[in-house]
């Protein structure tokens, strides 16, 4: 199996190249990656749909229940049931997750490309504003934040996003730069491009492989800063269900219910592994050197 | 009037070591028509002074003097007024035609984007004269061909796209900087050829850049030698080959290989190598390397002066250099 794939990944000049999800799936990080995050993406499309019980029904007189045929996970010490509550905690996690990276994506890519079309002060000015923001843990700006303008799912979705942008910005600009020192570039602007369309049309479509990696990257600790957020009650509030408020629940009955914390931290912990490993996978991918390997 | 006429033309460009003058003082002038090349070493200001006539220089460079183009000053445009010049009225074949496309846009489109830019031509008329544009240039099957990516095409066939781009707009004037440098020999001869052609057909001023003294000689009619920023001879091509006057011109032709040449016997070389631009000599910035240098050489800059029919040649050891045999 192996040796196929691997004959197959030099085809002979003239025949067709490798179909590229062959190739995908035959890097082991990509592979797992990939099976993992598209289970956390079902589970959180399945939620919307069907769970096996009400995630926001309190039930006194089933809490803390052991895994069950009913309860396949248990429950909680309000009688919700585990399963239920983490596939609606998948949902959360991967809303916060768009949003907070696509507020980082698309205003960091863009002071990134600003940066490297006008360089000087433009440029510095916007580096400088971005090292300012990166030098804060992002977490503590973000905790800084939410107890500023109030605990609460939006506003963590902000903070975690703003503290995004610094990240694409200077990835988009390192990128962006060596691109215009490209040569067909250069052979864009002598066609008379100004420096808008060169970084739309040139530069951006260049880009993409770079900003898919660290999306998948941003997006694992989007995901770990929102249940650390809510572990702290200050991100999602109840009674919407978060793994990281599941865990903070979890912890007061460390003793008498060890399972509780087991299930949402093997879920946190699942989720980024798979993003993380799908990210380098798509970076090995990307780059023409690794393609052979594996 | 002539088309393009440069005057005095310098360009500064800043350096660890402090602003360094990359063209110092060029001058001439291209009718429409004419072909004019321009000779020299890598290093000796060729490229920078093409860049200064399209206006692709980096930001930080400073430039004075003038370049008239079709009565126009285009020495301090705005960048969006070089925008409208550029690809439309002056275009640019460049070097390396493997890294001058962009290789996630398919051919057409790159070959159409000038006409979508300054002849507001939309998607579909843009791809009809691109497709048309290809055939000129000799892509066989170009109908079938245009949504290719480059990576499909050979360096020799990327070149042609290249000129294909830069002629989409019928430019005044062409530009090409070493275009056949990258490529075997054989194609270069084809791409030589073929730029001729188009040149001819739309009676197109071309400033033609190369190290090459053999693709010159073919292809220019007029031509300029350029070391350290300034050009150090010129004058019609039969002229200045037939009465080579300016030592280093004598050196660069001395240099180049020919057939013929009993194997194992070695090119003639300039002695030494070019000097950073930073520590040219201020007088002739050739003396520290010429064999005819004197010690007036060293410290005074010598003016151009007439040899022969429009030919020209700046050196203050004239008198003694043509009297040598040529080599």
């Amino acid at each position: 199996m192996r040796s196929a794939a691997g004959l197959r990944a030099a085809p002979a000049i003239g025949q067709a190249p490798v179909p590229w999800l062959r190739r995908a799936f035959s890097h082991r990080s990509f592979a797992i990656g990939a099976v993992l995050t598209s289970l956390l993406l079902s589970c959180a499309l399945l939620s919307l749909v069907w769970t096996p019980w009400s995630p926001y029904e309190i039930d006194m007189g089933a809490k803390l229940q052991p895994p069950s045929s009913s309860h396949w996970l248990g429950t909680d010490p309000f009688g919700r049931d585990i399963v239920s509550l983490l596939l609606v905690g998948a949902r959360n996690s991967i809303t916060v997750g768009i949003i907070a990276v696509g507020i980082g994506l698309v205003a960091g890519t863009a002071l990134g490309l600003v940066a490297a079309a006008r360089r000087g002060w433009v440029e510095e000015l916007i580096m400088r504003l971005s090292d300012f923001t990166f030098a804060f843990p992002a977490i503590l700006s973000a905790i800084m934040l939410t107890a500023v303008f109030g605990a609460g799912i939006v506003n963590s979705i902000i903070a975690i996003g703003v503290f995004n942008i610094p990240t694409f910005a200077r990835i988009t600009r390192a990128s962006a730069n060596a691109l215009w020192a490209r040569e067909f570039v250069l052979a864009a602007r002598a066609c008379g491009n100004g420096p808008w369309r060169i970084s739309l049309d040139h530069v951006l479509p260049n880009l993409q492989s770079a900003l898919t990696v660290q999306v998948t990257i941003r997006f694992a600790v989007a995901i770990l800063a929102e249940a650390a957020l809510s572990y702290l009650g200050l991100g999602t509030q109840p009674p919407q269900p978060s793994w990281g408020r599941m865990l903070a629940e979890a912890q007061t009955l460390l003793y008498q219910a060890p399972l509780l914390a087991v299930f949402p931290g093997l879920a946190i912990a699942m989720a980024v592994l798979g993003l993380n490993l799908l990210g380098d996978g798509l970076r090995d991918l990307g780059d023409p050197r690794l393609a052979r390997k594996r | 009037m002539a088309l393009l006429e440069v005057s005095q033309l310098r360009v500064w460009l800043p350096t660890q070591r402090g602003p360094v003058e990359a063209v110092r003082g060029l001058d001439f002038s291209l009718q429409r028509g004419e072909t004019l090349g321009l000779v020299g070493e890598s290093g000796c200001g060729k490229s920078i002074s093409a860049m200064a006539l399209m206006g692709l220089l980096p930001e930080n460079a400073e430039v004075s003097g003038s370049i008239r183009f079709d009565g126009e000053e285009l020495v301090g445009k705005s960048d969006g007024a070089w925008c409208q010049l550029r690809g439309n009225r002056i275009a640019m074949v460049f070097q390396e035609p493997m890294t001058a496309l962009n290789p996630l846009h398919s051919i057409c489109e790159q070959v159409g984007e000038p006409l979508r830019l300054h002849r507001g031509m939309g998607r579909a008329a843009a791809r009809a004269r691109s497709i048309a544009l290809l055939e000129r240039v000799g892509i066989a099957d170009a109908a079938r061909r245009a949504d290719a990516y480059p990576h499909q095409f050979s360096g020799g066939q990327r070149q042609r796209i290249t000129i294909a781009m830069a002629l989409a707009c019928e430019p005044d004037l062409l530009i090409a900087d070493e275009p056949t440098t990258a490529l075997d020999v054989s194609i270069q001869r084809q791409i030589l050829e073929l730029i001729d052609e188009l040149v001819r057909e739309r009676s197109m001023a071309l400033l033609l850049i190369s190290h090459d003294l053999g693709v010159i000689a073919q292809q220019a009619a007029r031509m300029l030698v350029m070391y350290g920023g300034s050009v150090v001879e010129s004058g019609p091509t039969a002229g200045l080959f037939a009465r080579m006057a300016h030592p280093y011109t004598r050196g660069l032709f001395g240099a180049r290989p020919r057939l013929g040449m009993a194997p194992g016997q070695r090119l003639e070389t300039i002695e030494g190598s070019v000097p950073e631009l930073a520590d040219l000599p201020a007088g002739c910035a050739f003396s520290d390397r010429c064999a005819w240098a004197q010690p007036p050489c060293v410290g005074n800059r010598p003016a151009p002066i007439l040899v022969g029919a429009g030919h020209t040649a700046s050196c203050l050891r004239l008198d003694a250099v043509l009297g040598a045999n040529r080599p």
